[in-house]
């Protein structure tokens, strides 16, 4: 929309700019203070460590849908798709131990099966929204069915465990670390800067955010609309599939309750950052923070005893609408008045 | 409501025409929900496995299992098997309890005995039998285990699931009974009966309190995160975690005299079997079936473990 633009433009003058990025920022500084007020311990260094690790499923993830939603589009089958990559890549190394045995190999062709799945994921997504030309929400929200059905069926109701021998094998992706960083947040860091890089500095970047202003202008402007489309959903699928990458070692399993509202965590993550959910803007450093600020709300909320238990959603409802409202709305109109 | 009538008068001609012709079979509804969670996938694979069972057993019983999504599908089932199937006996797991009394009562009203498993209608009289776990029992078990290993001075840390009846009937039990024990429990977090929340959870209890003995995870899917955690926190000898239900691999791990894991408390997933045997009975046995059994919760330990071991159940 030209509103956007608009708003997006007119602040790159002056201090403004500054306020409006920082608004996420502002708001997780906010948090930090409350969180080491309620309890010293959450800025002990394990406690830091186990929050950017866990933030790297929902922030990798959120990074692909910056993408898709600046490009007007909206991808609800991520959390299905990841349970479902999770439950064949397991099938797949299981099946690899049995056959040849655990070994290095067993878990590069479960990766590589990972990253086969979701790019193939992406792109059914991206062709059936584009040459099809069904509505995203509704054909993600087919896909998302079918994936958590899927899942269900291969783990007959149960739980789809990974093989000890490969357990040892994969275990360090998620719980080894280098200088002192788990390797999950470096894979979120670059896919965080690969993610800046690709919306900031290239063609590609543009022309999401071109085909999310508007979708008719873009086509005459002969920017082959279809296809950047297409491709915002295989970068989402791909995305995921790295999610999933680091996370079956973790617990080394998938069930039908993997992944459960992932979409919509992710979806938080990226307007929390400052993207427009109607698209047409996007901005990826914004979401890294919103998926900081989504998993440090329930660290928070998990150090400590004053809230009852029972009003643990409620409070999450309340810090994400006051972390949007922070960084838009009336905060900055105030602000544009006493200037 | 013409449809319903229709539905009875053909449930009244089939029970007429039953009992005229020997070879009829008795239909039983089983309706209970999709395997969506872990206990759930345990609770199907058992009542597809006692449906094998009964029917080689009985050739007049015919068994006809329903999933059901939400409490809203499941009415719709309940519907279905009684215009469609015309069944004699309906044995339902209420997705919850209030929603589902009225659709069970239709069913009641169309002459069908009635089995109802675990979740309790708000109307108990509508049901001939009840089958269920005891909640109650499991929180006070669990919690005299913790008493037979901790005592004055000593700190646990619970993990609770989902807000629910279930749940807080399991948790008032266990804090009843640790009473007066001088037990301190550090504090208590839902994580949902899902083993990501239970990793997330027990990592925050980890960097929050640095001397906890032991660990209640009431659910065997919380317990596999907790695991996890405790392990990638290296504090794996300090303490030891209860965990719930029966899931397969915590049971071979208490089997196999795993010292971080040393126990289970029963939750049968199987009580839908024992049900659908009750309810098979009714039809076929010369006693009366009718009334409530309460299945019970014992520890499993390493000696007993092996009678309460599926290895061919999802759960």
């Amino acid at each position: 929309m030209s509103v956007s633009a608009h708003e997006a433009e007119k602040p790159a003058k002056g201090f403004r700019l500054d306020l409006k990025t920082a608004g996420p920022l502002l708001a997780l500084i906010l948090l930090v203070i409350l969180g080491y007020s309620l309890n010293p311990a959450f800025l002990n260094e394990g406690n830091i460590t186990n929050i950017l690790t866990r933030s790297a499923f929902i922030g990798i993830i959120a990074v692909g849908a910056t993408f898709v939603i600046t490009a007007g589009g909206i991808d609800l089958s991520v959390g299905s798709m990841a349970a479902f990559i999770a439950g064949v890549m397991i099938i797949i190394m299981n099946w690899a131990v049995g056959a040849m045995g655990a070994s290095i190999w067993t878990v590069v062709l479960g990766v590589g099966c990972s990253l086969i799945l979701g790019i193939g994921a992406g792109f059914i997504n991206g062709f059936l929204t584009t040459k099809a030309k069904i509505e995203a929400f509704i054909v993600t929200l087919g896909t998302m069915g079918i994936y958590r059905s899927l899942v269900t069926y291969f783990a007959d109701g149960g739980t789809l465990s990974l093989n000890n021998g490969a357990r040892e094998i994969y275990r360090p992706v998620y719980y080894d670390s280098f200088l002192r960083i788990p390797y999950p947040v470096w894979v979120f860091i670059a896919v965080a800067i690969i993610g800046w890089v690709l919306m900031n500095r290239t063609a590609f970047g543009r022309y999401c955010m071109a085909i999310g202003s508007n979708e008719q202008v873009a086509r005459y402007s002969a920017i082959k609309v279809d296809r950047v489309r297409t491709a915002t959903y295989i970068l989402q699928g791909l995305c995921v599939s790295l999610a999933t990458i680091i996370y079956v070692p973790r617990l080394g399993s998938a069930s039908s309750a993997t992944g459960v509202l992932w979409e919509l965590e992710a979806i938080a993550a990226v307007i929390i950052g400052g993207t427009m959910l109607k698209g047409g803007f996007g901005r990826i450093g914004g979401t890294v923070i919103g998926a900081l600020i989504l998993t440090s709300i329930g660290n928070i909320l998990n150090l400590t005893e004053i809230i009852s238990n029972y009003l643990n959603g409620a409070v999450q409802g309340v810090i994400i609408v006051a972390a949007v409202y922070l960084q838009r709305g009336s905060f900055r109109a105030r602000r544009k008045k006493a200037d | 409501m013409s449809l319903k009538a229709i539905a009875l008068g053909l449930m009244a001609t089939s029970a007429l025409l039953g009992s005229a012709v020997a070879q009829e079979k008795i239909k039983i509804g089983v309706s209970i929900p999709a395997a969506t969670h872990g206990f759930m996938g345990g609770l199907n694979w058992h009542a597809a496995e006692a449906e094998k069972r009964l029917e080689a057993a009985n050739p007049n019983i015919d068994l006809i299992i329903v999933t059901a999504d939400g409490p809203a599908d499941q009415a719709s089932d309940l519907e279905d098997l009684v215009s469609v199937h015309q069944i004699d006996a309906l044995v339902v797991l209420p997705f919850e309890s209030e929603p589902l009394t009225e659709p069970v009562r239709a069913v009641k009203d169309s002459g069908a005995f009635i089995t109802v498993v675990d979740r309790g209608l708000t109307d108990p009289s509508i049901q001939d039998v009840y089958v269920s776990g005891n909640n109650t029992e499991m929180g006070q078990v669990s919690a005299e285990y913790m008493m037979s290993r901790l005592g004055e001075g000593d700190n646990i840390v619970i993990l609770r699931g989902i807000p629910t009846v279930l749940d807080t009937e399991r948790f008032d039990a266990f804090m009843a009974t640790i009473e007066g024990s001088g037990i301190n429990v550090l504090d208590n977090k839902f994580a949902n009966w899902n083993r990501d929340d239970g990793f997330e959870v027990m990592q925050d209890f980890l960097s929050r309190f640095p001397d906890i003995d032991g660990v209640w995870a009431q659910d065997d899917d919380i317990t596999l995160g907790v695991v996890e955690a405790v392990k990638a926190a290296g504090r794996e000898s300090e303490m030891f975690v209860v965990g719930g239900a029966g899931m397969k691999e915590i049971v071979k791990g208490v089997m196999d005299g795993d010292p971080l894991v040393p126990v289970d408390v029963l939750y049968p997933p199987a009580q839908i079997a024992t049900a659908m045997d009750v309810t098979v009975n009714h039809f076929v046995s010369n006693g009366p079936v009718t009334g409530t059994y309460i299945l019970g919760s014992p520890l499993i330990t390493q000696e007993n473990a092996e009678q309460f071991y599926f290895p061919d159940s999802p759960f």
